[in-house]
């Protein structure tokens, strides 16, 4: 193929994976590696290096515009992203070491995790929760604008929820993600965070954890710049298209969209490393 | 002067991350479409790894390279903008919560904004 048959190719299979990223608070890395890797044959370290990048543009893109309608919280957003980006530094590094084959296997089993716990959905009742003491001292409960006027909300167990953050910046800096799957996991399910709030936030934060490890990939020559172009591109299209469908979409539609897409996705990726491997 | 609040922030937050997006958008197309219009007939193929050259792996040779209109250089200084953009985000940030005297929210950021700044210039 061509540069010229080639970067449009690309284009269009980024701006599907940025719309999808978008809608489910993913980050559009997730579906543009294994398309990149399974249908084009790219190298699995390229494609995280463009997927990296492109979810800095997916995060950066719709956040502007979920901040301003007072989804995301910034606060949690920044007391989570201590834990995220020092778990990125260590995914980043981690990643250098790492087998490629092994790196898919990874890259799928973490799909297929983020598939089933999404697919469950989680209790509706969160009255009688204890409240939590750090969610009081650092000012994490909050409000957003819901059908009629401001819900409010409060945040719990958020040791556990740092524990979660620090888990997804690894795998987002190990897979080049954005973890956002694992992100919305430890607000929606574990911090109770309501779930729009939770993957807005989750898209915020997605920009800065990637962000510290893409540094260490631009030194590793992870980042190859006629590739990253067209993914970087694509992705952000897809994700100011999806984003423009989130305030509509109803939640229980965008848990089985992101449960489906991503269990074939994984269960490819799987397939794809024990084969590399063997 | 209005005074600082997290609505003010978040609306700061909001144009500061459009505006690094879009420009680095800009920069990226402008370096794919001098790329396309020199390689359009250049085999395309990711197949093999191999480490991107010198001259794109660190922010001093994009610069320079960059500065010689090289195609690819200029696709890499798009990315470079994006990657800066959430790193200003949270450089704002620090400014904001120290503004609104928030203490404990400055040093969080601090640290934040040092692992990002020890990842894109720290030795490794």
């Amino acid at each position: 193929m061509t540069n010229l048959e080639f970067t449009p190719l690309v284009f269009a299979i980024s701006t599907a994976a940025g719309c999808l990223g978008a809608l489910t608070g993913l980050g559009g890395g997730v579906v543009v590696t294994p398309a990149l890797t399974l249908l084009l044959g790219v190298d699995i370290r390229y494609a995280i290096g463009a997927s990296l990048v492109s979810v800095i543009a997916t995060s950066s893109g719709a956040a502007a515009a979920f901040v301003r309608e007072g989804y995301s919280n910034i606060r949690i957003g920044m007391f989570l992203e201590v834990a995220t980006t020092l778990g990125a530094l260590l995914g980043a590094f981690l990643a250098t070491r790492t087998p490629t084959s092994i790196l898919a296997v990874i890259f799928g089993v973490v799909l297929l995790h983020s598939a089933w716990m999404s697919s469950r959905g989680r209790p509706r009742d969160v009255a009688g929760q204890t409240p939590d003491a750090l969610a009081e001292r650092f000012k994490l409960n909050g409000a957003y604008p819901a059908e009629h006027g401001l819900e409010h909300y409060r945040v719990v167990r958020v040791k556990t929820g740092l524990g979660l953050m620090f888990g997804a910046g690894t795998l987002s800096g190990l897979l080049g993600i954005g973890s956002g799957a694992l992100k919305v996991i430890a607000m929606d399910q574990a911090m109770r965070i309501p779930f729009k709030v939770s993957t807005t936030t989750s898209n915020f934060m997605i920009g800065v954890t990637a962000a510290a490890s893409a540094g260490i990939y631009l030194s590793r020559g992870y980042i190859e710049p006629a590739l990253t172009m067209p993914v970087m591109l694509g992705v952000l299209a897809g994700s100011l298209i999806g984003a423009r469908q989130l305030v509509s979409a109803r939640v229980g539609v965008l848990r089985w969209i992101f449960a489906g897409v991503v269990a074939v996705m994984a269960v490819e990726m799987i397939v794809s490393g024990l084969r590399g491997s063997g | 002067m209005q005074p600082w609040n997290d609505e003010r922030v978040e609306q700061v937050i909001s144009v500061l991350l459009r505006t690094g997006v879009l420009l680095s958008a800009v920069v990226v197309l402008a370096g794919g479409v001098c790329f396309l219009s020199q390689h359009a007939n250049a085999p395309a193929g990711y197949h093999d790894f191999r480490a991107a050259l010198d001259s794109y792996r660190s922010i001093r040779g994009v610069l320079r390279s960059a500065g010689s209109l090289d195609c690819r250089a200029i696709i890499q200084l798009g990315l470079l903008l994006l990657i800066a953009t959430p790193v200003a985000r949270v450089g704002f940030s620090l400014v904001a919560f120290w503004l609104e005297r928030d203490r404990k929210y400055v040093a969080l950021t601090l640290v934040v904004l040092a692992v990002l700044v020890f990842s894109l210039i720290g030795p490794h």
